[in-house]
């Protein structure tokens, strides 16, 4: 017996009265919704994958998308995802993959925290007379510093570890050649060279193209150790241990053998259509003495110019681990929420596990605070910052900077359709394929990113001015400026937040 | 003109200090170094490029020859844990044992392990374009030996074991490159994702230089080993996981 189909995903609709037959749609959709026949545009919406390419470039506003045109019998428990997701499995008996980030419903922690404003009793600061000290460095620092006198010179005897320098407090994350395309990779390492600040080239090496931008890049070593030698390892402004990721944290990274293409092929350096996999643990990492041991030997290999950074995903023990990393000699922990994007995770991970961003920034900050050791590292937040109202809260929470990811990618074009698996990206953002690469002219992408960066920057400038902060360094951990908007007891304890009101 | 080796008395020194020694004495043009009573010392040549030939008397700690670009380095003593990590070209002799993950991800070069090899030998290991990292093992070698390989030659010789390899998960996720294994290996003993294939008169023509500079290392008569009695493990699939998923 047949299970039939399951009903469209999306409908697409022509105002015919308002078309004028420009075809663009049909040039721009690369999932194949469009084609012409006898002079007319034919529509099969079950291709569509709401990427908006087709709705964006229209010049009439001709196409609209319904979602879920058909209805089903609507349940509170038995929703249409759980439903499909069961057909599906019952015709495959397969592991389900989904693209971007964790898309069930949870409640979204930024959301019930509110920043403050001054009022009378201490002026805020108007950003635009007086100057907004948002630049920040990521890496240890001193716990004290000792200095020489000659005479009525000073000379600093602490040997300083080198740290890298942001004009502010915004990083993009690590999205690695292969998942995204040379031309979207491009665009954000311009972005970041032009707003003073770093990008993470992800685990597929570096291609020639980004090498002029490489004092902007953190070069990443994942457990498949693609594109990894020591000319890389040089390369990089900083080298960042990926040990797991927010959208599936405990498992493995797999670019599928049809992303392998000649040039990621020549980047990752492994075989043409091969899939790069890399797989859970980094077999030399056992432990947190082996993670020190790569730490160590990655610093050594560089010699002990680069900051090291260590990746991990926000879990129950987020807090524990990152004290681990803390003592492990590296400079900064990264922690990735269980938001994090992705370009393809088993879909039960992605949804299922791991901990919110906020809980974990709070709960890692307070743990490196309580045992006198957060001055070892830096705290770097990723996995759902949607805007510059996040980003102050994660810097409020105990943050030092975070990494965007998805948020860049939007800034490129991507709608979040989550099909980035399949390697059809009509923005040419997850894609290889030369005509859809393309659509992306790094120029422009990377002006977009920018400004993107910079007008964050500003609203976060604005933000501290009117709490009456000048200074990054006092909005970090700085809890007494965010209050709790109907989150229960239990959470306000781990954050370390007060309710509003109180 | 003989230039003389530059001698490191390594005693009590710790490892920065000396692989700084190392780096400088490459960079102003020694082509010979000798390093006395090594002890433990981790992350011997780190990351080193150049043309030189290191030899190494004592035992070495861990990561020893990571990300090695170039140099040759002979080991007279153990060596500890993953030898030739994430190694990029080069060669490493050890004259003795080797312990855990052993050549873990190297992409190009040699390593020559003299006796046994521990758990992950191999791990990883993978080739591209012109490099073919090469893991060649005297003795005998532990579990999940070339796990997760994607490329390269793993050969294990098994002298003075009765069976070269009994431990199991050989080439467990395997999706490129061969282990070669003396004599015959029990299917039971073989990885998700390997399997085991005929060793035919070609691989041992393909393989004669390896096992010749290998025995040549460690002075060895290699006529012994040069007949077909190897078993070959390759990946089933070069995309061994591809069948595991659906699409949303
Ligand atoms: S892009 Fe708009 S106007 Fe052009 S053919 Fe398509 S629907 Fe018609
Ligand atoms: S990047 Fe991925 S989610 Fe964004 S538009 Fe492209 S395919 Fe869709």
């Amino acid at each position: 017996m047949s299970l039939g189909s399951v009903p469209l995903k999306y409908r697409i609709s022509i105002d015919r009265d308002q078309c004028m037959k420009c075809m663009r749609c049909v040039d721009n959709c690369s999932y194949g919704v469009f084609r012409v026949e006898d002079d007319k545009i034919l529509i099969d919406s079950r291709k569509c994958t709401a990427c908006h390419r087709c709705i964006s470039m229209c010049p009439r506003d001709a196409i609209t998308l319904q979602e879920r045109p058909v209805d089903y019998r609507s349940h509170p428990l038995w929703t249409v995802e759980a439903r499909e997701d069961i057909i599906n499995q019952a015709r495959t008996g397969k592991i389900i993959l989904a693209g971007m980030g964790n898309a069930l419903d949870y409640p979204v922690i930024f959301d019930r925290l509110v920043l403050d404003a001054c009022q009378v009793t201490n002026p805020s600061i108007d950003p635009l007379r007086e100057p907004m000290e948002l630049r920040t460095y990521i890496g240890k620092k001193p716990s004290k510093l000792d200095f020489t006198k000659n005479n009525a010179d000073v000379e600093l005897k602490t040997k300083l570890t080198p740290n890298l320098k942001l004009d502010t407090p915004i990083m993009i994350g690590h999205m690695s050649y292969g998942a995204i395309s040379l031309n979207a990779q491009l665009s954000l390492a311009k972005a970041v060279a032009k707003t003073g600040t770093f990008m993470g080239t992800g685990e597929g090496g570096m291609h020639e193209a980004i090498y002029p931008y490489q004092d902007h890049m953190i070069v990443q070593i994942a457990s498949g150790r693609f594109g990894v030698d020591i000319n890389y390892l040089e390369r990089g402004a900083a080298i960042e241990i990926k040990i797991g990721q927010g959208a599936k944290p405990g498992i493995g990274g797999h670019l599928p053998g049809e992303k392998v293409c000649s040039d990621v092929s020549c980047t990752r350096m492994i075989p043409l259509g091969s899939d790069a996999i890399s797989p859970a643990p980094h077999h030399d990492i056992y432990s947190i003495e082996d993670l020190a041991q790569l730490v160590r030997g990655l610093k050594e290999a560089t010699n002990w110019e680069k900051p090291v950074f260590v990746k991990i995903a926000a879990v129950h023990n987020v807090a524990a681990i990152a004290a681990g990393i803390a003592r492990s000699s590296a400079d900064a922990v990264v922690i990735d929420g269980f938001r994090g994007g992705t370009g393809a995770a088993p879909k039960v991970f992605r949804d299922n596990v791991g901990i919110p961003i906020e809980a974990a920034i709070a709960a890692v900050d307070q743990k490196l605070n309580d045992q006198g050791i957060r001055n070892e590292v830096s705290v770097i937040a990723s996995g759902g910052i949607r805007n510059s109202g996040d980003l102050a809260k994660s810097i409020a929470l105990g943050a030092d900077a975070v990494y965007i990811g998805t948020a860049s990618l939007i800034a490129l074009g991507c709608r979040v359709c989550g099909n980035c698996y399949r390697g059809l990206c009509p923005w040419g953002i997850a894609t290889q394929k030369p005509e859809l690469v393309e659509r992306i002219d790094p120029e422009v992408g990377a002006e977009h990113v920018a400004n993107l960066i910079h007008a964050w920057t500003l609203e976060l400038s604005e933000l501290m001015g009117a709490a009456g902060i000048n200074s990054i360094e006092s909005l970090r951990g700085n809890r007494e400026r965010l209050r709790g908007y109907m989150l229960d007891e239990g959470l306000l304890n781990v954050l370390r937040v007060e309710s509003v009101g109180a | 003109m003989e230039v003389e080796a530059l001698v490191i008395d390594a005693k009590g020194m710790h490892y920065t200090p000396l692989n700084r020694k190392i780096r400088e004495a490459v960079a102003s043009g020694v082509k010979e170094i000798i390093l006395n009573n090594v002890l433990g010392q981790r992350f011997i040549c780190d990351g080193l490029r150049g043309d030189v030939k290191i030899t190494i008397n004592g035992v070495p700690g861990g990561d020893l020859g990571m990300f090695m670009s170039g140099p040759e380095c002979e080991i007279f003593g153990d060596a500890e844990h993953a030898p030739g990590n994430t190694m990029d070209e080069g060669t490493l002799v050890i004259h003795g044992t080797a312990g855990d993950a052993v050549a873990h991800s190297m992409r190009g070069g040699k390593v020559f392990v003299e006796k046994n090899i521990g758990y992950r030998g191999g791990i990883h290991m993978k080739e591209y374009q012109g490099k073919h990292p090469v893991l060649v093992v005297g003795g005998t070698s532990h579990a999940f030996l070339g796990e997760y390989m994607a490329g390269g030659l793993i050969l294990v010789l098994g002298i003075g074991h009765e069976a070269a390899v009994r431990d199991r998960g050989i080439g467990s996720g395997i999706h490129g490159g061969e282990i070669v294994i003396r004599g015959d290996v029990n299917e039971k003993l073989l990885g998700v994702g390997a399997k085991k294939v005929g060793f035919t008169d070609e691989d041992l023509e393909r393989l004669t230089p390896v096992l010749n500079e290998f025995c040549e290392r460690f002075g060895i008569d290699p006529s012994p080993f040069l007949d077909t009695s190897y078993s070959r493990i390759i990946p089933e699939s070069s995309r061994p996981f591809a069948g595991n998923y659906t699409w949303e």
